[in-house]
């Protein structure tokens, strides 16, 4: 069986990627993704510790609840943000975030 | 029910200011009317109990019972109280009708004048009826600014503005020692109620703190009373129309000093009075008496004449009360209260009658135009210059007497006084009646209309008999009070000297027809005449000392704390530290979101460090 020490690096590299890619990403898009990218960090350390405080191969069920409301969030925000994104692109023909100034300016 | 009616004392004619102030504003005549009528009715009210009409004693209000110290607010009905009532219900009542006359056409609402009548008479009645020192001290604010109303009734006039402050202002610095007086009787005779207080002395006769508690409260006095140092307020007080000057400034309010001091002598015993106080409240009385004869010989302005008389009158009873005779300084309040308000009354005629002229020295031959008013005024004159036979006399003499008998110095100082009082009657009735008209005014004068006459005629009779036995034993606000027969004694005397003198030196001086011709002072130019017309720089010493130098510089100091601490330091200091704060935190707003997403992560990854550390 596999350390539950294996799946939290899993789930912390993960997070950082995304973190990284959400942080230095100008694409939109791209940070739409990483984002995913994080959430999906978290959920997999979710159901590692819903496995290992399990008893008898029977998991804690309340963590596995709690990732499939992340997912379902996740997707919602997906719908969302990539009805935004589109109509970001047709507004300004780009999705470049630093192009987002014009309340600066 | 009829037990509470002595309660009508106060309740008529602050009902009556009440209606004028609140129902009656735009109708002068029935606010005139409204507040005559409680003038009668309380003076009626008055007359019926004195001749013996008993009410039993009026109930008392339980103002707030608190354990082992209640405060009640009753009424004392004694011959001290009673009689004092009639002096001011009696002038209250004479001064309310003469006012119709003087104030017609007076283009001021005379709704407001009536109704500070009215409560004036209401907080008067209080004074002289309370039963404690409680109901003392709010009837003595109460005229405080009732003095200021009507003082400032011409507010529109800077001179009547000024002079309400400086009397309010004033009479509260000797009401703050008064406060402090009463606080500490309540600390010595463990109560306030004047019927408690005799006998009741829990520190030993002549003690130190015995002393400080009559010197605090014979502050009140010197303030109410207007005493040196705090006499600068009463001449000023002037500006108010005349009538109240006759009520307020002469007969009754200025009074009140003296009758709390005898009211004190007569509840506590004369024991509360040691020697000490007795020495400073009869050394100040005599000092006011002296300084403001003084100044009153050398006044233009017939009513500051009158009220430097007044105020040096006040100096002779305060002297009485001193020297433990607080029989002569009721009977002198007594007197002195019809004979002033007469010479005030007068004086207002004249005044009317002369367009509002009050410098006598535009005045002059008077006595052809309006005889019937100057021939007031002259009994008037010899009633206060203590001419035998009029009821000056009388008090004056057992003033004279008193001080014969314990200080010899202060009766030489009576006897100067009394000289100088002669002087300056004589030349203010010899300057604004004898001679010719100086002016085209005093050419055009004439006799006032009957309701300025008749009370002008009942304070006449009553300042030539009041002095007399048969009336004083009656009348005389003092508990067994026997006026005696004048003697030839030394103090007769003394006093008829001082007459022929003082008379005598001003007619030299200004019954020459030089001097009935001349439109100022023949003595103006003379060096001790300016010290005593500059009011011997008492004034201007305040002005310079106090409002100048004190009170500019605290003000300074104020102002420092106010623009510099306030306004600079925690006003603008503290907005321009948050708009400075908000310019550097708005440098991080740079609208990147990609700076933004560092920024969180980044704090995210600093409270997990913060976490991992402390636990």
């Amino acid at each position: 069986m596999t350390p539950l020490s294996h799946y939290l690096i899993f789930s912390a590299l993960l997070f950082s990627i995304g973190l990284s890619g959400a942080i230095m990403r100008r694409n939109v898009l791209v940070v739409l993704m990483c984002l995913e990218l994080m959430l999906t960090g978290a959920n997999v350390a979710l159901v590692a510790f819903s496995r290992a405080q399990g008893l008898e191969g029977v998991p804690v069920y309340d963590a596995q609840v709690l990732a499939l409301f992340v997912m379902a969030i996740a997707a919602a925000e997906v719908a969302v943000g990539l009805a935004l994104i589109v109509a970001m692109f047709r507004a300004r023909r780009g999705v470049e975030s630093t192009s987002l100034t014009s309340l600066k300016d | 029910m009829m037990q509470n009616l002595p309660w009508l004392f106060l309740v008529l004619p602050l009902a009556a200011a009440a209606v004028d102030w609140l129902l009656l504003a735009r109708s002068p005549r029935a606010a005139a009317g409204v507040s005559i009528a409680s003038a009668l009715v309380t003076l009626a009210l008055c007359i019926a109990y004195l001749c013996g009409m008993q009410t039993g004693a009026p109930a008392a209000y339980a103002w707030f019972p608190a354990q082992g110290f209640d405060l009640n607010l009753g009424l004392l009905m004694d011959a001290l109280s009673m009689k004092m009532m009639l002096v001011v219900t009696g002038i209250g009542a004479l001064v309310h009708i003469f006012s119709l006359g003087y104030m017609k056409g007076d283009p001021s609402n005379l709704s407001r004048y009536f109704a500070g009548l009215s409560i004036f008479m209401f907080s008067m009645s209080c004074i002289v009826l309370a039963d404690s020192l409680v109901l003392t001290f709010i009837g003595w604010e109460m005229v405080g600014f009732s003095s200021y109303l009507l003082i400032g009734h011409w507010y529109h006039k800077d001179a009547a503005a000024d002079a309400a402050k400086k009397a309010f202002i004033t009479n509260r610095v000797g009401d703050f020692g008064f406060l402090i007086g009463i606080l500490l009787t309540l600390g010595i005779f463990g109560s306030l109620h004047y019927a408690d207080m005799a006998g009741h002395m829990k520190v030993a006769a002549g003690s130190p703190v015995l002393t400080a508690a009559m010197l605090c409260l014979f502050c009140g006095a010197v303030g109410k009373s207007a005493q040196f140092p705090l006499h600068v307020w009463l001449p000023d007080a002037m500006e108010g129309p005349t009538p109240v000057s006759a009520l307020i400034h002469a007969a009754t309010m200025v009074a009140a000093g003296v009758y709390m001091l005898v009211r004190l002598q007569v509840s506590m015993g004369l024991d509360a009075f040691t020697d000490t106080a007795c020495c400073v409240i009869a050394g100040i009385g005599a000092i006011t008496a002296l300084l403001s004869a003084l100044m009153a010989a050398q006044q233009d302005d017939i009513k500051r004449v009158l009220a430097y008389s007044t105020l040096s009158q006040l100096g002779y009873m305060i002297m009485a009360v001193g020297l433990l005779a607080g029989e002569a300084a009721m009977f002198h309040l007594y007197t002195h209260a019809w004979f002033k308000a007469l010479l005030f009354l007068a004086a207002g005629a004249i005044i009317v009658r002369c367009h509002h002229e009050q410098y006598i020295w535009n005045m002059g031959g008077l006595r052809k135009k309006m005889p019937l008013t100057v021939l007031c005024f002259l009994s008037g004159t010899c009633a206060l210059v203590a001419v035998p036979g009029f009821s000056g006399f009388f008090s004056k003499e057992s003033i004279l007497e008193a001080a014969w008998e314990r200080s010899l110095p202060l009766f030489i100082l009576g006897i100067i006084v009394a000289a100088f009082t002669t002087f300056y009657m004589v030349r203010l009735c010899l300057v604004a009646f004898c001679g010719k008209a100086r002016t085209h005014e005093a050419e055009q004068a004439h006799e006032p209309g009957f309701t300025m006459l008749a009370p002008l005629f009942v304070l006449a009779i009553l300042s030539i008999i009041s002095g007399y036995g048969f009336v004083a034993d009656q009348l005389v606000p003092y508990a067994e009070f026997h006026a005696e027969s004048a003697e030839w004694s030394a103090t007769l005397f003394a006093g008829l000297g001082a007459l022929i003198v003082g008379g005598g030196l001003a007619w030299l001086i200004y019954g020459r027809p030089a001097s009935l011709a001349a439109k100022s002072d023949p003595l103006g130019a003379n060096r001790f005449s300016r010290v005593l017309r500059q009011r011997l720089y008492i004034d201007a010493f305040y002005d310079r000392v106090l409002v100048g130098g004190v009170q500019y510089w605290f003000s300074c100091l104020v102002s420092c704390v106010d623009d510099g601490i306030i306004r600079r330091l925690i006003g603008q200091g503290l907005g321009l530290l948050t708009a400075w704060a908000g310019h550097l935190l708005g440098r991080i707003q740079d609208g990147s979101l990609r700076g933004y997403t560092m920024m969180t992560a980044l704090g995210v990854l600093i409270l997990m460090l913060i976490l991992i550390i402390l636990f």
